[in-house]
């Protein structure tokens, strides 16, 4: 329904713009030019009979003052006004009752004044087509070169050989080389219509390669009613050459959608492959650490409404510790007694899953909360007309990448690190070198435990936060260190961005469901082959 | 006679077996023979329940055989049970005929809502009960063949092997919901009318139905029973203590293994086709790895490595469940976790080694390497 009808506006805003270009008639523009005066303009604004003031209208976009977009912009908007006492021409904006007016030429406010003070410049279909088409005559020519390649944009669509002169001349002036090369290949568009055969040839090898998606649209058509077999074999080739490209950036969409997925994989895997991997500790309840960290996000932004923007910055370290003070409380109560028995911990940790789930069910709400997405996450960098990355999923990327490297240095660089690995290796030894084994085993759980806490304020930004979300990771995350290979940080990175890069990559021809499956079917063959995974701990120890 | 032979070699086996055939008894004769006015009437309702909580009981046995025997921690076999459902749903869906919402004398409902035209392939024969019997034992038992060749071939063992038959009944989960599998997709299979002739909505269908699990499980116990105390039992427990030094005296692990995870698998599955037709209702829910996990706190309530306090445990976490669900909603998933924690931690050998320990106070419990230990791990 939305595109039909931005497609309409963009077709009638481009017939607009022709009719204006024809409407502007050599004298109108002398005698105004005569005057010369801007404010004159305005004030002829408001004349008794339309033909007049299609006639100013025509006369204010050729003053090219800059304050003249904003007149035409109220003026079609209805909010241009003449004030009665002095018939000074003014844009009110309407409060309760009456109007806070401001004047047109300067833009200077005069105030509130009653209803009856003023009184609308009425416009009619014809004018409001005038306007229309004359504001994006003006836009072409705007300061701003954004705003000049998105009027450039929509008349991609409509353009014509009417419109050549006027592209030509905004060609000659333009600066920005990103709004020339739209501008160009709006010339070589209209030059598609073109009579002479060498003319669409040329327009044709400009416009070979261009992603525009208006550009394939009007190849298309171009091949459907041109006889010429050169210009046939030409518009053959630019649409192959437009494909491939497509083709390339709809991989590269992909990719980037794998990446972030696999970016979400890594954010939810870490923790447990420091928990599982150097720990040798299976831990269900990871899933639930995650699912804490999002809910701290939630309860931050209640604590903070005024400063949504940084409530993100205030909750990574909040969800840090409390799913670190969470999972130390867990390692202490429970895990403790049961090491050296993995199907033991295995249990025990799910009823800590179901007990955490519970408590956040009858604390908080069964129902998933809303976290909000603070302005900086939100929209996209837009590389061409083809690709735009969303700056969420960007960010998730490069947050997930940082967390890495700050794990992968606190188990290389620091003494913390140093007395984890050690433990690891040999308790016994460890112990004898005056290692205290619980005290590491507690902070390490910890560490790993807040770390999920850190990825469940990421997964906020991205799903629903409720009190299951966490059993939606705990599958995939296992998947991921087993695949990566336990006890192998890099395993855990290479292990989680080819699964979802795998994973994305499946989807477009086996639906999301089936790839999900597809995938686990080949984690399960692929452990068959390789039982210790992608990047296997070296040891001697027969029973591994 | 037989019961008092049992008695002296298999006291919890006997006791089992007695009530079992104390509840074949009195469970008929109260539902049918007394009058509904009467306090001592078991109304249907609660009939099918007890049968359900048998059903339960045999899959608790069928996991206790794996597991506690032979260590295989198996987070999967819930997908064996629902596989053994669905075979017999699909029967039942058959049964079901022209009595439909659609009318249709092949389709079932959901098909011909899907529009579909014809039967798929895997649907033919399932209108003749001897081959959903059939299907009943071999679907869950091949899949059990395969998964367990292809993971005791390359040894994986302990959690890895849990996690990935975690994995197995995640994606059967995610693939039975969809639509195009053809199972019913998000509803299952339900509405069924009759089972050989027989309505389902009977008194006497249910009890008969109830008697059979209670048949079944007494069967399924005397044979693996008799599976246990034999030889292969023998090499059994030997490669949960010690696989590796099992392999190297010449046993062939993988094999003792795979036969022994077959079989629960169709016992697993043998328990879903008794179930499905008293609750009336199969769906892929059945197959999320909740389930499963739970299935597990049955077998540890009981006491693993026992058999009859596989049994036990899922009668009693059962009743609990349906009690709790009932009195305390909120309350019941905060008393399965703490049990989690509870069982884990205070009762490893679970509530028949509470009884034991009791009666024997001395005998140390067996140590738990049912598990890969890598060096150094244990904590003294």
């Amino acid at each position: 329904m939305t595109g039909a009808h931005a497609a309409f506006r963009r077709l009638t805003l481009g017939l607009f713009l022709l009719a204006g270009l024809c409407l502007s008639s050599a004298a109108v523009q002398a005698s105004v030019q005569a005057t010369g005066d801007f404010a004159a303009a305005v004030q002829a604004l408001d004349a008794k009979r339309f033909a007049d003031k299609a006639r100013a209208i025509e006369a204010l976009a050729a003053t090219g003052h800059e304050r003249s977009a904003v007149i035409l912009r109220a003026m079609l908007d209805g909010r241009l006004y003449y004030r009665k006492r002095d018939r000074r021409v003014v844009i009110a904006e309407r409060l309760e009752k009456g109007f806070r007016i401001s004047d047109a030429v300067t833009g200077e406010p005069l105030g509130e004044v009653g209803k009856r003070k003023v009184k609308k410049i009425s416009i009619n279909n014809k004018l409001r087509k005038q306007l229309r088409a004359t504001l994006a005559r003006l836009s072409l020519s705007h300061r701003d070169p954004r705003v000049r390649r998105q009027s450039v944009q929509e008349m991609l669509a409509t353009v014509s050989a009417a419109a050549v002169p006027t592209l030509e001349r905004a060609l000659a002036r333009e600066t920005d080389e990103e709004v020339a090369e739209l501008l160009r290949t709006a010339l070589a568009l209209a030059a598609l219509d073109s009579p002479d055969r060498e003319e669409r040839l040329r327009a044709l090898r400009v416009l070979e390669g261009n992603i525009q998606p208006e550009v394939g649209n009007r190849i298309r058509r171009l091949l459907e009613r041109d006889s010429d077999a050169a210009v046939q074999a030409a518009a053959q080739r630019a649409l192959t050459a437009i494909e491939s490209k497509l083709k390339f950036y709809e991989f590269l969409e992909t990719l980037f959608f794998g990446l972030s997925m696999g970016s979400v994989l890594l954010l939810a895997a870490i923790g447990l492959a420091i928990t599982f991997g150097v720990m040798g500790v299976i831990n269900m309840a990871h899933g639930e650490l995650i699912m804490l960290g999002a809910y701290t996000t939630y309860l931050v932004q209640l604590l903070m409404p005024n400063h949504l923007e940084l409530s993100l910055l205030v909750a990574i370290p909040a969800a840090f510790l409390v799913s670190g003070l969470f999972g130390i409380a867990i390692e202490r109560g429970v895990i403790r007694f049961l090491y050296g028995r993995p199907l033991e911990t295995l249990l025990a940790t799910f009823g800590i899953s179901l007990l955490l789930q519970q408590l956040v069910r009858t604390t908080i709400s069964a129902q998933n909360v809303t976290v909000a997405n603070p302005q900086w996450l939100s929209g996209s960098l837009e590389i061409n007309a083809a690709l735009s990355l969303t700056y969420n999923r960007l960010y998730i990327l490069c947050f997930a990448l940082l967390v890495f490297a700050a794990l992968l240095l606190i188990l290389k660089k620091t003494s913390l690190g140093l007395q984890v690995r050690a433990v690891s290796q040999n308790r016994a030894m460890a112990r004898a070198l005056g290692i205290r084994s619980g005290w590491v085993d507690a902070m390490t759980f910890g560490l790993g435990s807040g770390i999920a806490g850190v990825a469940g304020v990421a997964l906020s930004q991205l799903t629903n936060v409720g009190p299951n979300m966490g059993q939606a990771y705990i599958i995939d995350s296992f998947m991921v260190v087993v695949f990566g290979g336990v006890g192998n940080l890099w395993g855990t990175l290479v292990g989680a961005f080819t699964l979802g890069v795998v994973n994305k990559f499946l989807e477009p021809w086996a639906g999301a469901v089936l790839a999900k499956i597809l995938v686990l079917v080949f984690i399960i063959l692929f452990i068959q082959k390789r039982p210790r995974g992608l990047f296997p701990q070296k040891g001697r120890s027969a029973e591994s | 006679m037989l019961l008092a032979r049992l008695y002296e070699r298999d006291r919890g086996g006997a006791w089992l077996l007695g009530g079992l055939l104390l509840a074949a008894v009195l469970v008929p004769l109260l539902n049918l023979a007394v009058p509904e006015d009467s306090p001592f009437h078991l109304s249907t309702y609660t009939v099918t329940l007890l049968g359900k909580y048998l059903c339960f009981a045999l899959l608790a046995l069928a996991l206790d055989l794996v597991w506690g025997y032979c260590g295989i921690l198996s987070l999967g076999h819930g997908a064996f049970f629902a596989l053994g459902g669905y075979a017999m749903g699909m029967y039942l869906m058959r049964q079901i005929g022209e009595r439909g919402v659609y009318g249709h004398p092949v389709l079932p409902d959901f098909m011909v809502f899907l529009n579909w035209q014809e039967l798929p392939w895997y649907w033919y024969g399932f209108d003749m009960f001897w081959f959903a019997v059939l299907m009943v034992m071999l679907v869950p038992g091949l899949l059990a063949f395969v998964f367990g060749w292809l993971a005791f071939r390359s040894r994986v063992t302990g959690v890895y092997l849990s996690i990935i038959t975690q994995a197995l009944t995640f994606a059967l989960m995610l693939a039975f919901f969809r639509n195009e599998m053809g199972f019913g997709g998000n509803n299952g299979l339900t509405d069924f009318k009759d089972i050989l002739g027989f309505s389902l909505q009977a008194d006497g269908t249910r009890v008969a139905l109830f008697l059979a699990s209670a048949v079944m499980l007494a069967l399924a116990y005397l044979a693996c029973r008799f599976i246990v105390r034999s030889r292969l039992g023998r090499v059994v427990v030997a490669i949960r203590d010690a696989e590796d030094r099992t392999r190297f005296v010449g046993y062939q692990v993988e094999r003792f293994k795979l036969w022994l995870f077959v079989f629960s698998a169709v016992l697993a599955g043998i328990a879903g086709a008794l179930y499905v037709p008293q609750v009336g209702i199969i769906n892929p829910s059945e197959f999320s790895p909740l389930n499963s996990i739970e299935l597990v706190i049955w077998v540890a309530i009981g006491g693993r490595g026992t058999l009859y306090g596989a049994v036990l445990g899922a009668i009693l976490v059962n009743y609990a469940k349906t009690y709790f669900t009932a009195a305390l909603p909120e309350l019941w998933l905060f008393a399965l976790g703490a049990l989690f924690v509870l069982v884990t931690i205070f009762l490893p050998r679970g509530l028949v080694g509470l009884l034991q320990r009791r009666r024997k106070p001395d005998k140390p419990p067996p140590a738990d390497t049912a598990g890969e230990t890598r060096a150094g791990e244990g904590v003294p």
